[in-house]
């Protein structure tokens, strides 16, 4: 039952807009902050100044600099007062300020003091404090303190200690690395959180870059697998620790040699942890197991009757963490879910809109073809309920599962078209139009229905992008199918009714079918006809076009290939390619030839990854030109001019990657062979955002490859971000005779740091 | 290698959607709007659900987002999308107890903003720099308590020790005048 939010009591009314700090403004709170100059400093009063002065930061205000220096420097005279209160509240202050490192000098000496203080809170804090605003050199100086503090009796300093060392480990690494003796004493401590910021602390000392310009990761993996192993077998206090462990652990798994014989290593550890006292362990346990690569159903089962048993908790955090994951699981094992159909469809109502979504989603990955008219009907109430987002989310696990059963196409057809005309956002309907266009591609039985839904859909859509598209979509399947009469209704109507966008859309597909389907011809010559007289030049246009090219003059004839291809056949020359030679072409007697437009693109970028499971794609996306690689390095290599007198290129090796994977500058190398010369293409991308590389070069040592001369290196410019680039190094060789050699590769550029400047808008008054 | 738990901001704010506390620890939201944008997305998709009884959970934007309200406090805790739910949930409740301790018992926003530094020590005991520092409401409480002394509430209402705190301020000040 839903508990009313406030009272709205007649009393309370007078009090809703009440606020301690009503009416504040910086200016009288920076006034007031002259109190803390007074020699007799009043803590009371110095703490409600803080306050306010946090309020105000906390707020959105900002302090220009001037404010924000002379803030600081009177709340450094505070450190004359011993009251307790109010020192933790000048902690707090100075963090906020974070003061610049000319001013950090100031307060260094009192918090040193304060470090080294008998009293723990001090101690604790004074290391927070000065850890988030120190610089390298600070912290050299206090670098003992710190490695004392680390393994203090006191919880609360070592944590202090050990959760500012990991912070310290982003700036100043090579200091923090140096602890790694009294942090492994810490991970003994029997003081639970200890432990936990312990062997966080431990785990990224050993995951630090060796040197940040070669790039290279110095892992010592012998140490986590050493720490993982005791630990697992020896005690570990709180759940957190735990926690950590199980995904130190889980990485381990990961980069061991896979054993296709036996267990896993540790897999006994995490099947344990599913019976830890505490949720956050169990969970974080099961999703490890989950998560396991080329995990197998038997590895799968305990953790899925843990979250099983999840799915039917009182907390709304636990069911949703368990069918996430079992969300996750279901896209690669549906098999191992299905006995958690029955509690999932019990969520189908959750309160919990997320919950909801995400166990229809997962029953529509396992369901079988029998529950597929059930779950339908309970997911068109469901519908209704959720926003844009979700229903998205439904509408692809919707076309997934008709993909999966697809003799079931008539009810999921019929759902989308429901839905279809319902209320909804632009991305959801695209969704679901996609989603029918898929259906109608994949499933030959389904086509006809689907396009008809189409077309019933385009008869009220109000997205001119969506009704073109689906249009342009009818121009092609429509003629295909058995009656192609019953599409030029719906399509006509659109060049009466639509605005100019649809209407040349409408015209291209009549034309089409006009095209395609020689008995409609004289039809479609009558509506081309009156379309002459359209308000619109395109729409005038493309009707005189097609009128003159169809053939026949609205006889039954048939339309020439070389017409059909010319109207309707796709361009492959890239349309940058050819606005340039517009652009570049001068009249003249000599008129303009297509064919001498460059058809390549300039950059070849290799292709990257795709993502496993890539998802199908809908209208919209024109199909991949393939051209071979082979063809695109021919292409490449003889756009090159010192390249150009090499001959023909014999074979292009594979590309060889040279840089370990996670480097900054990733480069792999393609090896072209000529009859005289060799050209090496290495492929080069920089993962830095912050840089900009120029004058990329690789220098070639090739002292062990005596028959190789080096004759020509092409440097590339410019390697920014994300942008992959290539350079070259050609080595003439001798011809005929088989040779061998050993090149080592080393590259060299200019690196220019990018610095984001943001530029604040004036506000109109 | 990020393996430790991180928490990405944890929001504080009334029945409207003002903030009363917030504290960010991550760049993802690098200015003042962009963090006033997300307060707003957040409070207006968890406005209409019942989070009283239980924490509740929502995901938007790549976020994981626990939630609890009482009264006319609105809790948030937030965390990447990968994170573990229950330990952000475990987070959001040391805080919301911790408070709940802290405004003894008068859970609303008047309270809270009149011992805003009270809930200010409480944020900062609890998280630093993203990393979680505690989640015991108990320790919490306990280590923000210890510190300050609120001379304006009535002797009855302090313990023994805060009493006697007070009052030797008291002396010494008259002492000294």
């Amino acid at each position: 039952m839903a508990q009313p939010l406030v009272k709205k009591d007649d009393d309370r009314d007078d009090e809703v807009d009440y606020s301690p700090f009503m009416g504040i403004e910086k200016g009288a709170v920076l006034q007031e902050a002259r109190v803390f100059n007074d020699p007799q400093l009043d803590p009371r009063r110095c703490s409600q100044v803080i306050t306010k002065l946090l309020y105000l930061l906390n707020q959105g205000e900002t302090f220009t600099k001037v404010e924000a220096t002379e803030v600081f420097f009177s709340v450094t005279k505070l450190f004359q007062s011993k009251d307790i209160g109010l020192r933790r509240m000048v902690y707090v202050m100075i963090k906020e300020l974070s003061p610049s490192a000319d001013e950090v000098i100031i307060v260094t000496s009192s918090l040193m003091k304060d470090m080294t203080s008998k009293t723990d809170m001090y101690r604790a804090n004074a290391i927070r404090v000065l850890c988030r605003i120190t610089d390298g050199t600070l912290l050299t100086q206090i670098e003992r303190y710190l490695k004392q503090a680390i393994v203090d009796k006191n919880p609360v300093v070592a944590s202090a200690a050990l959760v500012s060392g990991i912070h310290l480990l982003q700036t100043n690494p090579e200091i923090v690395k140096r602890w790694s003796n009294e942090v492994q004493e810490a991970v003994q401590s029997r003081a639970a959180l200890v432990q936990f910021h312990a062997l966080a602390l431990l785990h990224q000392e050993s995951f630090i870059p060796f040197s940040e310009n070669f790039g290279i990761r110095q892992n010592d993996r012998l140490a986590v697998n050493k720490l993982v192993s005791s630990l697992t077998k020896g005690s570990v206090r709180s759940p957190l620790a735990q926690c950590l462990l199980i995904r130190y652990t889980s990485q381990v798994i990961r980069e061991s040699a896979n054993t296709q014989a036996g267990d896993r290593p540790f897999y006994d550890f995490l099947e344990g942890c599913l019976r830890h006292k505490a949720e956050m362990v169990i969970f974080e346990a099961a999703r490890a197991i989950t998560e396991l690569n080329g995990v197998t159903n038997r590895e799968l089962t305990p953790a899925i009757t843990v979250l099983q048993h999840f799915l039917s908790s009182s907390k709304p955090v636990l069911r949703f963490a368990a069918v996430r994951t079992l969300n996750k699981v279901a896209m690669t094992h549906p098999m191992a879910v299905t006995n958690c159909n029955i509690d999932m469809e019990s969520l189908i109502s959750d309160q919990n809109r997320s919950i909801a979504t995400l166990a229809i989603t997962t029953l529509l990955k396992t369901g079988n073809e029998s529950s597929v008219d059930r779950l339908m009907k309970q997911i068109t109430n469901f519908m209704s309920d959720i926003a844009d987002e979700f229903k998205i989310v439904v509408v692809e696990a919707i076309r997934s599962l008709c993909l999966k059963f697809p003799l079931k196409y008539k009810s999921l057809m019929n759902f989308l078209s429901n839905i279809l005309r319902e209320e909804g956002g632009f991305d959801y309907k695209k969704a679901i139009v996609d989603s029918i266009v898929i259906l109608i591609r994949d499933i030959p039985e389904a086509k006809e229905s689907g396009l008809l839904h189409l077309c019933e859909f385009i008869e009220d859509c109000e997205f001119t992008y969506l009704s073109a598209q689906i249009l342009h979509f009818l121009g092609i399947e429509g003629p295909k199918t058995s009656d192609p009469r019953k599409y030029i209704r719906y399509i006509y109507n659109r060049v009466h009714l639509e605005n100019a966008t649809v209407r040349a859309a409408a015209v291209s597909t009549l034309a089409k079918f006009g095209a395609m389907v020689d008995t409609l011809k004289p039809h479609i010559f009558v509506l081309l006809r009156r379309c002459l007289f359209d308000n619109d030049d395109e729409v005038r246009d493309r009707a005189t076009l097609y009128l003159n090219t169809l053939g026949g003059d609205g006889a039954v004839v048939q339309t020439g290939e070389d017409v059909k291809e010319f109207l309707f056949g796709s361009l492959d020359i890239p349309l940058a390619n050819l606005e340039n030679s517009l652009k570049n072409y001068e009249p003249s007697e000599e008129s303009f030839d297509i064919n001498y437009v460059p058809k390549e693109v300039k950059t070849q970028p290799l292709a990257e990854k795709k993502a496993p499971g890539k998802k199908p794609t809908g209208l919209g996306a024109p199909p991949a030109t393939s051209l071979s690689t082979v063809d695109s390095y021919e292409k490449l290599l003889s756009s090159i001019p010192e390249f150009a007198n090499f001959g023909k290129l014999f074979k292009s090796s594979a590309p060889v990657e040279l840089t370990e994977a996670e480097t900054e500058y990733a480069v792999n190398v393609v090896k072209h062979i000529f009859d005289c010369h060799v050209v090496f293409q290495y492929n080069c991308t920089n993962t830095i955002p912050e840089q900009l590389l120029e004058n990329v070069t690789v220098v070639v040592d090739a002292s062990e490859a005596e028959e190789f001369a080096e004759v020509v290196s092409k440097p590339l410019r410019s390697l920014p971000y994300d942008s992959p680039g290539q350079t070259f190094v050609a080595f003439e060789k001798p011809e005929g005779i088989p040779v061998v050699g050993k090149f080592s590769n080393m590259l060299r550029f200019i690196v220019k740091r990018l610095i984001q400047v943001l530029v604040r808008p004036r506000m109109m008054e | 290698m990020e393996l430790c738990p991180s928490i990405k901001n944890i929001l504080l704010l009334d029945s409207e959607g003002k903030r009363i506390a917030v504290k960010y620890y991550s760049d993802d939201w690098p200015t003042n709007s962009a963090k006033e944008a997300f307060e707003r997305a957040v409070f207006t998709k968890t406005q209409k659900t019942n989070a009283r009884t239980e924490a509740e959970i929502t995901m938007f934007d790549n976020y994981v987002v626990v939630y609890k309200f009482v009264q006319d406090l609105h809790f948030f805790v937030t965390g990447g999308e990968d994170e573990n739910e229950i330990i952000l949930a475990t987070v959001l409740q040391g805080f919301f107890d911790a408070v709940g301790l802290l405004l003894r018992g008068n859970e609303d926003k008047k309270e809270a903003l009149e011992n805003l530094d009270l809930i200010l020590l409480c944020l900062d005991e609890i998280v630093d720099g993203g990393v979680i520092l505690e989640t015991d409401a108990n320790v919490i409480a306990g280590k923000v308590d210890s510190h300050s002394m609120d001379a304006g509430a009535p002797l009855s209402e302090q313990t023994i020790t805060q009493a006697l705190a007070t009052a030797r301020e008291h002396l010494t000040r008259s002492l000294l005048q």
